[in-house]
């Protein structure tokens, strides 16, 4: 039987794929432009199949539940995405955070490149960058990049980031294996803020940003407020 | 619903949505609750159960609304992507307890309101085309959807190799878009 995951493509649009089946898709997509396209023309008239789903009315009170849930839920507000295909995000992401990188970051960005200055424009820093093959993933959940050189030093941009409450602080972790390893503290605020990873970033590994209290914690509070996969 | 006040597009409340505005969400719950929770319901034939998927893909909209890109899907499409998996990731769990697949019948509906118009002819539309597929691309593709069977379940019950059942669906789902679109049909 094929293993190619192609041909996983009308399943998953209809959600008949088993766990492991769905699974190894997920991790397929992100990679293969042709899958994203055919699978958001797959979306429409898979969607439209539940428009012919008749079903009785819910409660009344459903609708208050679901505002109270979303009331009582920590998380990282405002957050905005410019309409952009995800390369031109991620590459846009660096171009606007370039500053921060290049002073934020002044000893680890330094190091990517030793002819890198900091006074570069922010085009040739990610022109820079990605000549490095440091590569730029756009942030799940937020506005903003994990940049991953070769060697596996990273760094997280966030923009629009609220300010972690008082008490609070955003907490950054690399998730390789089942336990989350601790890489680092951000707190948020105006404009484009940098964090340079306290732990290198392996392939495929995940940096996922969780809310906890202030001076960190030694394992992750859910939910995960927004996150990227390294390449 | 009155249509006097220009609206906000769904995209637009997705978007005020990641602004953390509760009304946003409220407003997007008053557009598609109902094609949700009828949805779930189908899959699940349990009402309980049907509130908790559509309670949850929503809050799965409010959590993700920052990472919503427009030029992927409309939002009625994202949300009822949510709708549908978490449905059938229940139904899944509760029937690990079940021998059989629960297979509805289409239940009464009462849309109640100035959009039930609409939401019927939507309806039609979508069921009308369905009924235009062959035989053979229908049925795993309605129960798939509708029933939450993986594709081996699918071949399994079809009698037919796995193989044949993926390609059948993939087929099936093209001809709908391109029987949707020649009926006119416009989602949400």
């Amino acid at each position: 039987m094929s293993n190619d995951p192609h041909d996983l493509l009308a399943a998953y649009a209809l959600d008949a794929l088993d766990d492991d089946e769905r699974e190894r898709f997920e991790a397929h997509l992100p990679d293969c432009e042709e899958c994203t396209e055919q699978l958001a023309l797959l979306r429409e008239p898979v969607a439209a199949l539940a428009y012919a789903a008749e079903g009785p009315v819910p409660t009344k009170e459903l609708r208050d539940r679901i505002i109270e849930s979303a009331r009582a839920e920590p998380r990282a507000a405002v957050i905005k995405l410019p309409r952009r295909k995800w390369a031109l995000e991620a590459v846009a992401a660096v171009a606007v955070a370039a500053a921060c990188l290049a002073i934020g970051l002044g000893i680890w960005a330094h190091s990517l490149s030793n002819s890198l200055e900091r006074e570069r424009s922010a085009n040739s820093v990610v022109e820079q960058l990605l000549a490095e093959n440091a590569t730029a993933k756009p942030l799940l959940g937020a506005n903003g990049s994990l940049i991953v050189a070769r060697n596996g030093e990273a760094a997280l941009l966030v923009c629009g980031l609220a300010a972690a409450p008082s008490s609070k602080t955003y907490q950054a972790w690399v998730i390789t294996g089942k336990t989350p390893e601790p890489a680092g503290l951000l707190s948020g605020g105006s404009g484009c803020r940098s964090l340079a990873l306290t732990r290198p970033v392996p392939s495929k590994a995940t940096v996922a940003v969780t809310l906890e209290r202030a001076g960190g914690a030694t394992s992750p509070t859910l939910p995960i407020l927004f996150r990227a996969e390294a390449t | 619903m009155s249509r006097a006040v220009p609206q906000r597009t769904d995209e637009e409340l997705v978007e005020a949505i990641a602004q953390a505005d509760e009304d946003a969400l409220g407003e997007l719950y008053d557009r598609f609750g109902k094609v949700s929770y009828g949805l779930a319901y189908k899959i699940l034939q349990d009402a309980a159960l049907a509130e908790d998927a559509v309670q949850e893909a929503f809050l799965q909209i409010w959590r993700g609304a920052g990472a919503y890109r427009p030029e992927r899907a409309k939002a009625s499409t994202w949300l009822l992507t949510f709708v549908h998996r978490r449905a059938v990731d229940l139904v899944r769990r509760e029937q690990a307890r079940r021998t059989e697949p629960v297979i509805a019948e289409p239940q009464g509906s009462d849309p109640g309101a100035d959009d039930a118009a609409v939401a019927r002819s939507r309806r039609e539309i979508v069921q009308d085309a369905l009924r235009r597929l062959p035989a053979e691309q229908r049925e795993p593709i309605e129960l798939a959807y509708y029933a939450g069977l993986t594709q081996s379940e699918l071949a399994d019950r079809l009698e037919q190799p796995l193989g044949t059942i993926k390609s059948r669906m993939f087929t099936g789902l093209q001809r709908l878009r391109v029987l949707l679109a020649e009926a006119g049909y416009e989602s949400a």
